[in-house]
């Protein structure tokens, strides 16, 4: 199964992003493979729409869950829509590493 | 043709509609009746509030052209989608999903052009209403409203614009607040702008952003302070040194601003501030004829 944590920088000690359509970095982690793979989000800066063409982004890779401080109604209902699991995290302390960690065991 | 007045003003309460409604008001009684006021800002419309005894002459739909995609024709190739400026088609091709989001669109038909496959057709979405009410005998006041959640304010404003009766003298457009695109849209071919202020620290700064403006969309204004008597000294020296034209001093009364707030802005009005627009009207009166 393929998560998406938002991150606010590359690497697996990086703090947790409670953004999500404007999420500084992305986390993609498959815990078939438990490899983590980072990659910057190109629509941080859009004017307008930014969350809804992040999840475009996450259905093409395949994702089936996304770990995020909140939602916006557009990306929200996207989601939705295609059975994407959303799981809100209120604590920006935590780094991915942690996340990961938490809900491997 | 009428005469086009705009009222701008930037920050936002420092009496735009009060000036609009009172001007309206004044012009009216006391040079002609061919007058309008249209109330330009679409998103919270409050210019009716003061005239109760208005009744509704007319209320129309205001439609914007939305594109939609025919998934059956569409080959999820994208190309709508990143022509599009304000993020509002999603195409997936991994789930075959192709979509726009009506409130997200501004309706500038880049999508129909991008696509080859004619997947792409328009329709009618509903974003606004304009209304237009009578104080006395004839249409005066038109006011556009604009669907919460919409962003197509420009659009509304130009529908209202071209409802302003052929026969009016003069049209006064209370505009939103801001120097963004609806406030562009409402001073666009306005002949003469009026900038209302407040003498106060966050008044003077917005006052400059939107003097930049005027002066980028080479418009003639001059500057309304209100509230006159608060605050400080610095939007006059402001004023002075870029030699604006200060139309009036509204003086701030507090009595005022209580009826204000329980809709009486046009009833008991202050002598003082009655004079003060009384001035105000006749200097535009000139202003206009020596125009």
């Amino acid at each position: 199964m393929k998560t998406i944590i938002t991150s606010s920088g590359k690497g697996e000690d990086q703090l947790f992003d409670l953004r999500f359509g404007r999420a500084a970095w992305f986390c993609l982690y498959d815990d078939t493979t438990d490899l983590m793979d980072f990659f910057e989000n190109k629509h941080i800066d859009a004017p307008s729409g930014a969350g809804a063409k992040v999840v475009e982004e996450l259905i093409e890779m395949g994702v089936n869950k996304v770990i995020s401080g909140d939602f916006g109604p557009k990306a929200k209902d996207l989601l939705e829509k295609f059975n994407i699991q959303m799981v809100i995290l209120k604590d920006d302390h935590k780094s991915i590493k942690e996340i990961v960690e938490n809900f491997k065991s | 043709m009428a005469f086009k007045l705009a009222i701008c003003s930037g920050k936002g309460g420092t009496g735009k509609t009060s000036v609009a409604v009172n001007l309206f008001q004044t012009i009216r009684s006391k040079w002609t009746p061919k007058i309008q006021l249209i109330d330009c800002d679409v998103e919270e419309p409050n210019d009716l509030l003061f005239f109760r005894d208005a009744k509704q002459q007319d209320r129309s739909v205001i439609h914007q052209s939305v594109p939609v995609i025919e998934e059956s024709k569409c080959t999820f190739c994208g190309k709508c989608s990143e022509y599009c400026e304000f993020n509002a088609i999603s195409i997936m091709p991994s789930v075959q999903y192709a979509a726009i989001d009506p409130n997200m669109c501004h309706s500038c038909g880049a999508c129909l052009h991008a696509c080859k496959y004619n997947a792409i057709s328009e329709i009618k979405h509903p974003i606004g209403e304009l209304s237009s009410y009578a104080t006395n005998t004839k249409t005066d006041i038109l006011e556009g409203s604009l669907r919460i959640g919409s962003p197509m304010q420009t659009r509304v404003i130009k529908e209202l614009k071209r409802a302003v009766a052929s026969d009016s003298e003069i049209m006064i457009s209370d505009a939103p607040p801001g120097t963004s695109c609806p406030v562009v849209e409402t001073v666009s071919d306005a002949d003469y702008v009026i900038l209302v202020t407040e003498p106060t620290p966050f008044g003077l700064h917005d006052l400059s952003i939107t003097v930049e403006l005027m002066r980028e969309m080479n418009k003639s204004f001059g500057v309304v302070v209100n509230k006159a008597g608060l605050g400080d000294r610095e939007v006059y020296k402001y004023i002075k040194e870029e030699k604006i034209d200060l139309l009036a001093d509204i003086p701030f009364d507090r009595e005022y601003a209580c009826q204000y707030a329980q809709g009486r802005l046009l009833t008991d009005t202050p002598p003082l501030i009655e004079q003060a627009f009384l001035k105000l009207a006749i200097d535009l009166k000139n202003r206009i004829i020596h125009d």
